[in-house]
């Protein structure tokens, strides 16, 4: 997120190694709870989501050879509670959800989860096209305040931090490399 | 984020990075309307008045789904069914509607300007659904997004514009924003119906069919307004056809992949023959597909930005008054 920084600098908190480790725990974890892949399939959220649920999705065909899990992309801009909030509101990039959902076991995956709003959101859309046998979630940090009773089921690592505070995460395939970032903005 | 247009009024002088914003939105919108649910929540709550002083039936119908497939409420007004008849000029039906406090208005009417008229007393975003001879800018965005999803570009192309250009607001928004983005436009017609002052505008103007298609990337056939053709701006109908139809010869002059778009309705055998129009090059659903994803585009951009301002300028909502007078000039 592009907000005004005005920090004390950024702490770096996840390399790429501890990112690469970390994803790997949870595509074993993802194999563990379900055991087979049969109705499973990947959605990512935009933008940094998406990246990462392809890097699960990979790493889950390692473990387990063949295994090809159906991929998705959701956009949450239009399921947003914030239209009259005075956001800027990003440009929309589209929703492809190249299978039918009913009856899947749907793996919604996100860089950061805070209040749950987006979860919320990107939840909203997907059943807006069929009827998930489930939804389970996989993010790479869990920065806590939530504001929505939502939980994620598979965690690359728990950050606490002060609302004060602002977690980015950086992938190689839209920042140039991969490192997560946690940074002190000043009160407003 | 490019967009910055408070209305949609007209495309002259819109920026090309703007338009570009527009089309990229609706680009994205496109997916929605394959949905078995062809609805997202985004404009739940919000009313949208389809002002109509002319009659449509296509324009009208896709405002109308483009909006409620965001969840708002619309609402058509039609003029023969309006206190219009009862005396009430535009101003005052348009002071009237915005009491109630919709969150955009979409207007067609037949005196060009009657949009920027409106806009001026209302706070709302106003979408402009055809003024007069004026523009028509949904249908050229509309013509830009089906241009773009066949050919992948605009900057480069050569469009041909044929037919009644004179009384044409599609060819006008077509040209502005055709010339922004920075394609080689020429309008092609009988020398009554094709103004030379739009050369001024940059266009290449052509009094012959052959001239003006060949080696086009897009034709783009306009409809013979035969209610506007009062002033014999040519002998007959049949000689109009005879000179000006596009048949499949001329259109073997143009380049192999050239794309044929008409804005509706089609009088087969008049601008366009049904071999034509019902033939391999023509683009002509497609353009109605892409009129819903434009629209919703345009409504959601503009509803939008209208939200943002009203909550970054919290004394605009402690005086509601001012908000009422129009007070934005």
């Amino acid at each position: 997120m592009d907000s005004a920084v005005t920090g004390n600098g950024a702490r770096q908190v996840m390399d790429a190694r501890a990112i690469e480790r970390a994803l790997v725990r949870v595509a074993h974890e993802i194999l563990e709870r379900n055991k087979d892949t049969e109705q499973l399939a990947f959605v990512g959220i935009r933008s940094r989501g998406v990246h990462l649920a392809e890097r699960i999705r990979r790493a889950i065909q390692e473990i387990e050879a063949g295994t090809l899990v159906p991929f998705g992309v959701v956009d949450i801009t239009l399921y947003r509670d914030d239209l009259d909030r005075g956001l800027q509101n990003p440009v929309v990039q589209g929703t492809d959800i190249p299978f039918a959902v009913d009856g899947r076991r749907i793996l919604l995956v996100d860089d950061v989860l805070f209040t749950g709003r987006t979860v919320r959101a990107a939840m909203d859309a997907l059943v807006d096209f069929g009827r998930p046998q489930s939804i389970q979630l996989a993010v790479l940090v869990d920065r806590g305040h939530r504001e929505l009773p939502i939980r994620a089921d598979f965690v690359g690592k728990n950050l606490p931090t002060s609302l004060g505070e602002q977690v980015q995460v950086r992938l190689a395939e839209v920042d140039g490399q991969d490192e997560v970032l946690i940074e002190t903005v000043r009160e407003r | 984020m490019a967009f910055t247009q408070r209305h949609l009024l007209g495309l002259e002088g819109v920026p090309a990075d703007e338009i570009t914003a527009i089309l990229d939105t609706a680009a994205s919108f496109k997916e929605i309307s394959e949905r078995d649910i062809k609805k997202v929540p985004t404009l739940r709550g919000k009313t949208v008045i389809n002002l109509f002083y002319e009659v449509s039936t296509r324009t009208r119908t896709s405002f109308e789904i483009a909006a409620k497939r965001l969840s708002a409420d619309t609402i058509n007004i039609s003029a023969s069914a309006s206190s219009t008849c009862k005396g009430e000029t535009l101003a005052d039906t348009a002071r009237n509607l915005e009491a109630m406090r919709p969150d955009a208005i979409v207007v067609r009417h037949p005196s060009s300007g009657a949009c920027h008229l409106l806009a001026r007393h209302l706070s709302c975003p106003i979408l402009n659904a055809g003024d007069g001879c004026h523009e028509h800018p949904t249908q050229a965005l509309l013509d830009l997004l089906t241009i773009r999803g066949h050919l992948g570009r605009i900057a480069g192309l050569t469009v041909a514009i044929v037919g009644d250009i004179l009384h044409s607001r599609v060819a006008r928004s077509n040209l502005h924003a055709l010339r922004t983005l920075g394609a080689t436009v020429r309008l092609v017609g009988p020398p009554t119906l094709v103004p030379p002052e739009l050369r001024a505008l940059g266009a290449e103007l052509h009094t012959r069919l052959d001239e003006g298609v060949r080696d086009a990337d897009v034709i783009m056939m306009l409809r013979i307004q035969r209610e506007r053709q009062g002033a014999n701006f040519f002998p007959t109908l049949d000689e109009y056809a005879q000179y000006f139809c596009l048949t499949e010869e001329a259109v073997r002059l143009a380049k192999p992949q050239v794309i044929i778009l008409h804005p509706g309705p089609l009088n087969r055998g008049l601008e366009i023959a049904s071999a034509v129009a019902d033939g391999p090059y023509s683009v002509i659903m497609d353009q109605v597909t892409n009129g819903v994803a434009v629209r919703m585009a345009l409504l959601y951009l503009l509803i939008a930005r209208s939200k943002a301002e009203d909550a970054l300028e919290p004394e605009a909502l402690a005086e509601p008054s001012r908000r009422r007078t129009g007070g934005r000039g």
